[in-house]
């Protein structure tokens, strides 16, 4: 692997075939791409363009089939087994027989962390995510975005440098959605985490990243990568900005080259 | 979402059903006892006016179908005016029911539980073992239940054991489908997530399957603890049992005593309706400490 010493995921022909009973499905195909420690990278596309399917390679949820690619310098099976990463779901996943600070507590029991540490650490998630005093919360009793925030503290209890999100804010409301993004930002600058983001919102992937991957359907693959100009400290009105909206546009032109306003 | 309305508007139709099954007892009871009753006028020669002809078939000691308020009156007699230990008592004979009902409730809500863990993590067994258990409760429990008490017996196992094992027989079933079912309820994301902390299987099961299970057990617990009442009873009868609902429906039986046999029933409904009911609190009360939300 002749990956970089900063990089923490790392693609070369990265290819990924599903054989289904109609034939090949082409998920993944000549997928390159380099995460380096402390990007944000945002996979954008449209459905079926692999942005899901590549994150969970990552995640070592999927095989890929053709290529090679290394978590932390590792293959993504030694990077799950010693606990690389952190993954945010589409939907909270919080188990509704746990409260919220059991629900962060559980990857913690699982990887051995005292009580007392575990006590230290859930304090600490719930205030990154600005819920504390929601602890003592059963889910149902949390709003949507709430929930969601607090499968963030869960990923993070645990200090993986890696967070894989899959459309985290999909189902959540525009102005949920704007206000959790500008807490992720500020999230991720305390934390100095490397974090892969899928999205399908132009203006959310502008608006985190420092570099977006746009996607295709049919083979899935890359066919843009931008490194965004935007300064790190992004308030929600950078926007408006025309550099923002540059920045957009060429996203939305890789979308376009890659046929996916076809249909 | 308002309580008393709730209450009375589960209360109103129950009630209504039971006034309408009443009065259709009552009406039956005429006609099934009239017969028995014009005989019996007959050959002694009485003539009745149609008040006094209705009021005789309510009070025969040996009806065809006894009317509610003698059943009534043999309940509360036989529970509540007799010593506990006394051969007439139904609570004596519930509590020898009971007792074997609750031995074959444990043992098949366990053995329901062991079948469906191997069955959930052995694929093996998922093929192999499904397709018996399904197949076993075809086989009529009454053709079972006098081989399974002759065979024991052959080995000098009597007394509890051998009806228990028929409640256990009844009662593994629904357990084992309803937890094969809840074992494996966790959605795709929620096992998924367990992958990615890299959890074991048996940290997996702990911590995801069987809390996300425990619906299922409470809900299939509360058939299978009818279905055990009624292996219980079935077990009661071949036995030549001397005590117990199912021996107090053979006796009745034996000698025409249809109120016994009707007294016998309803200890049985109620006994069921009784267990039932505790499982049901029980299950609402552990949902409860599990952060279930307040219906």
């Amino acid at each position: 692997m002749t990956a970089s010493s900063s990089s923490v995921v790392s693609a070369r022909k990265l290819g990924l075939t599903f054989e289904t009973n109609d034939g090949p499905v082409h998920a993944l195909s000549d997928v390159d791409l380099e995460v380096r420690k402390g990007d944000f990278v945002s996979f954008i596309g449209p459905s079926g363009c692999g942005k899901t399917t590549f994150l969970r390679v990552i995640a070592d949820l999927e095989k890929a089939t053709a290529g090679e690619i290394s978590v932390n310098g590792m293959t993504p099976e030694e990077a799950r087994k010693s606990r690389s990463y952190g993954y945010v779901f589409q939907a909270p996943a919080l188990y509704p027989w746990r409260t919220i600070e059991k629900n962060i507590a559980l990857p913690l029991e699982i990887m051995g962390h005292s009580a007392e540490e575990r006590r230290r650490r859930i304090e600490r998630t719930l205030d990154l995510v600005n819920l504390t005093g929601f602890g003592k919360k059963y889910p149902w009793q949390l709003s949507g975005g709430m929930q969601q925030r607090a499968s963030i503290a869960r990923a993070l209890a645990f200090d993986a440098d890696l967070l894989l999100m899959d459309e985290p804010f999909g189902a959540l409301d525009e102005i949920v959605r704007d206000h959790l993004n500008a807490q992720l930002l500020k999230l991720w600058a305390r934390t100095e985490k490397t974090i892969c983001f899928v999205t399908h919102s132009i203006p959310e992937a502008v608006y985190l990243s420092t570099k977006i991957v746009v996607m295709s359907p049919r083979p899935g693959r890359v066919t843009d990568v931008i490194e965004s100009t935007l300064p790190a400290e992004r308030p929600l009105e950078i926007r408006e900005t025309p550099e923002f909206l540059e920045i957009a546009h060429r996203v939305r032109e890789g979308l376009r080259a890659g046929h996916s306003y076809e249909e | 979402m308002k309580h008393p309305s709730s209450y009375r508007g589960r209360l109103l139709p129950v009630l209504t059903i039971l006034v309408a099954i009443v009065s259709i007892w009552y009406v039956a009871a005429v006609f099934m006892n009239a017969p028995f009753q014009r005989d019996l006028d007959r050959r002694g020669n009485v003539t009745r006016t149609t008040a006094e002809f209705v009021s005789a078939t309510f009070s025969q000691p040996k009806p065809v179908l006894p009317a509610p308020h003698q059943v009534a009156q043999n309940v509360y007699e036989n529970t509540f005016l007799r010593r506990v230990t006394s051969n007439r008592s139904l609570v004596y004979h519930s509590w020898v029911t009971l007792s074997s009902t609750i031995v074959g409730f444990t043992l098949g809500t366990l053995l329901g539980i062991l079948i469906a863990v191997g069955i959930v993590h052995v694929k093996a067994l998922d093929r192999s073992l499904m397709p018996w258990i399904i197949a076993s409760q075809t086989v009529p429990i009454l053709a079972i239940a006098p081989m399974v008490v002759v065979v024991l017996a052959a080995i000098n196992v009597t007394g509890l054991l051998p009806k228990a094992l028929i409640s256990t027989y009844l009662s593994f079933f629904p357990v084992a489908v309803g937890m094969v079912k809840g074992l494996r309820s966790p959605e795709p994301i929620q096992l998924d997530l367990m992958r990615t902390y890299n959890a074991s299987r048996a940290q997996t099961f702990w911590k995801l399957r069987v809390p996300a299970s425990i619906p299922f057990l409470f809900t299939s617990m509360k058939v299978a603890i009818a279905a055990s009442l009624v292996g219980a009873i079935v077990g009661e009868l071949p036995t030549g049992a001397v005590a117990g609902i199912g021996s107090k429906l053979l006796a009745g039986s034996y000698y025409s005593q249809t109120i016994d046999i009707w007294a016998a029933l309803i200890a049985g409904s109620v006994l069921a309706a009784i267990l039932v009911t505790i499982v049901g609190v029980a299950g609402r009360i552990v949902e409860r400490s599990m952060g279930g939300r307040p219906a």
